[in-house]
């Protein structure tokens, strides 16, 4: 038997667009497990990973950037069940916490990306971009916190959110939440969902392109800007091939 | 080749092609005036097969086949180009990627084998040297970024790439400046002055017709060809205006 009374539910922000069955069938077990990330002054990480299979996944990841360090992270969401990346990052002064995701698919799962950005010391910078494709009855969810401390001042972060529907069954939900404390701060955020530019496609079909080319070529520009400053071009490659594979797998 | 017959298409439930009949023979340049609202544009998306434009009578048949039995992408496979008056711009895709792959998508469509990246970056090359087009152009992403005298180069990039059988050129003169213009209208000439290919090309000015010498010019009014004739033609509606031309016609 579950714990319903640790598991939480959607009136909780944090969870509002969750797909809490999911979260029944995953167990309230990895609700404790974080995986701890420490990067020391000055050091610089990057990491690139695929997650999402065929059954639901929670990912629960815990960043601590001492200072001048700098993190990149960036993550394909795209498997056939519901995955949530949960992302809790603590920024000391002048490190920088890069940030790309892409949620892509159909059916009915919920692909998520949840970040809590704390800006703890001065001169921190964050940038954080996701890019949501679905259709079906698919949901893609950005919900980024940003916290800046009183004295964390010259802060600047950044995130931005851009939803592609696919189908008129498919949702995305930007919840962008900022909570400053300090006043000489930068804090921007963005967020637009639409659809395919027929005009585009049109102009595609125009010099030759097949609907479904022309749907592949444009998804993966709107997907390619997660991506930028993902420098390992091997990398990079593979966080895209899995996002389109996940387009190309579909009935679309 | 390109074979119009009493056609009649809508807007959103307004006729804007009225009975429009027109022939256009392999070899031939034929150039299309008309004034403002004549239904000019509407006629290239009709050929191109644009969303949201309905054929409500009449036929075209490109090639001896009915053209309204292809989808968009299968008309420019079996050779009609499209020159769009407004070119779209299409963020995050370069030129060199969209046209590598619009090329070896029409080439499979007639059943040849595609391009290697060096074979198609040659050709690239030669056909933006023949438009003047800077060869770093075509590495951005389509259309973004350009002026409207280089979106038009551009344009004209690609018909040299894709090197249709006939060209629909929908305002390829407008934004341009005088130089670009020679270089535009030269740029038709070396890719489709052709025994075997064909060319509308619709215009609202003689300027391009001095470069691009047309074989026959008609004018379009409301919707209908209302009268064909040679070159004299142009100059006279240069000089005279449409309404006095119409009004002898």
């Amino acid at each position: 038997m579950l714990d319903t009374e640790t598991l939480p539910t959607r009136r909780d922000e944090a969870w509002r667009y969750a797909d809490i069955d999911a979260l029944e069938a995953i167990g309230t077990d990895a609700l404790d497990t974080w995986e701890d990330v420490t990067l020391s002054p000055g050091e610089t990480r990057r990491h690139a990973m695929i997650v999402g299979g065929d059954s639901p996944e929670l990912h629960r990841i815990r960043l601590t950037l001492g200072e001048g360090a700098r993190a990149e992270l960036f993550v394909t969401n795209a498997g056939a069940a519901s995955a949530r990346v949960e992302i809790e990052i603590s920024l000391g002064k002048g490190a920088h916490f890069e940030f790309g995701g892409v949620t892509i698919g159909g059916g009915e799962a919920v692909r998520e990306f949840v970040t809590t950005t704390t800006h703890a010391e001065p001169g921190g910078t964050s940038n954080q971009i996701v890019r949501a494709v679905h259709w079906d009855t698919a949901a893609g969810n950005f919900l980024g916190e940003i916290k800046v401390a009183r004295h964390a001042q010259q802060t600047d972060a950044a995130q931005d959110f851009k939803g592609l529907l696919l189908e008129a069954g498919a949702s995305a939900n930007a919840v962008p939440q900022l909570e400053i404390y300090a006043d000489d701060v930068k804090c921007a955020h963005g967020a637009t969902v639409g659809q395919l530019d027929e005009t585009a496609r049109y102009y595609m079909a125009a010099r030759g392109l097949p609907p479904e080319r022309a749907k592949r070529l444009l998804v993966q520009a709107f997907i390619g800007d997660a991506f930028v400053e993902l420098g390992d071009e091997a990398e990079h490659e593979r966080l895209l091939d899995a996002a389109l594979a996940a387009l190309e797998g579909s009935k679309l | 080749m390109l074979k119009i017959e009493n056609l009649h298409a809508e807007i959103g439930g307004t006729e804007i092609l009225k009975g429009l009949s027109l022939e256009v023979p392999a070899g031939e340049i034929h150039a299309i005036m008309g004034p403002n609202g004549a239904g000019k544009s509407t006629l290239a998306h009709v050929l191109g097969g644009k969303p949201g434009y309905e054929v409500t009578g009449g036929s075209v048949s490109f090639k001896g086949d009915d053209l309204f039995a292809l989808d968009p992408h299968e008309r420019a496979g079996s050779g009609l180009f499209l020159g769009f008056q407004y070119p779209v711009e299409i963020p995050g895709v370069s030129n060199v990627q969209f046209l590598r792959e619009a090329l070896n998508a029409q080439r499979k469509y007639r059943g040849q084998d595609p391009l290697t990246g060096g074979e198609f970056l040659k050709l690239a090359k030669e056909k933006a040297g023949l438009l003047k087009l800077d060869m770093e152009m075509l590495k951005r992403q389509v259309n973004v970024g350009f002026s409207g005298g280089e979106k038009k180069r551009a344009e004209m990039v690609q018909m040299g790439i894709l090197d249709p059988a006939f060209a629909v050129l929908d305002e390829t003169d407008s934004g341009l400046d005088i130089d670009a213009l020679r270089v535009v209208g030269e740029g038709i000439n070396a890719i489709m002055r052709s025994p075997e290919k064909g060319v509308l090309l619709i215009t609202h000015y003689q300027r391009l017709l001095d470069v691009v010498k047309p074989d026959r010019v008609s004018v379009l009014a409301d919707g209908r060809i209302v009268q064909t004739g040679g070159p004299e033609l142009a100059m006279r509606l240069e000089a005279e205006g449409y309404d006095a031309v119409m009004a002898d016609a």
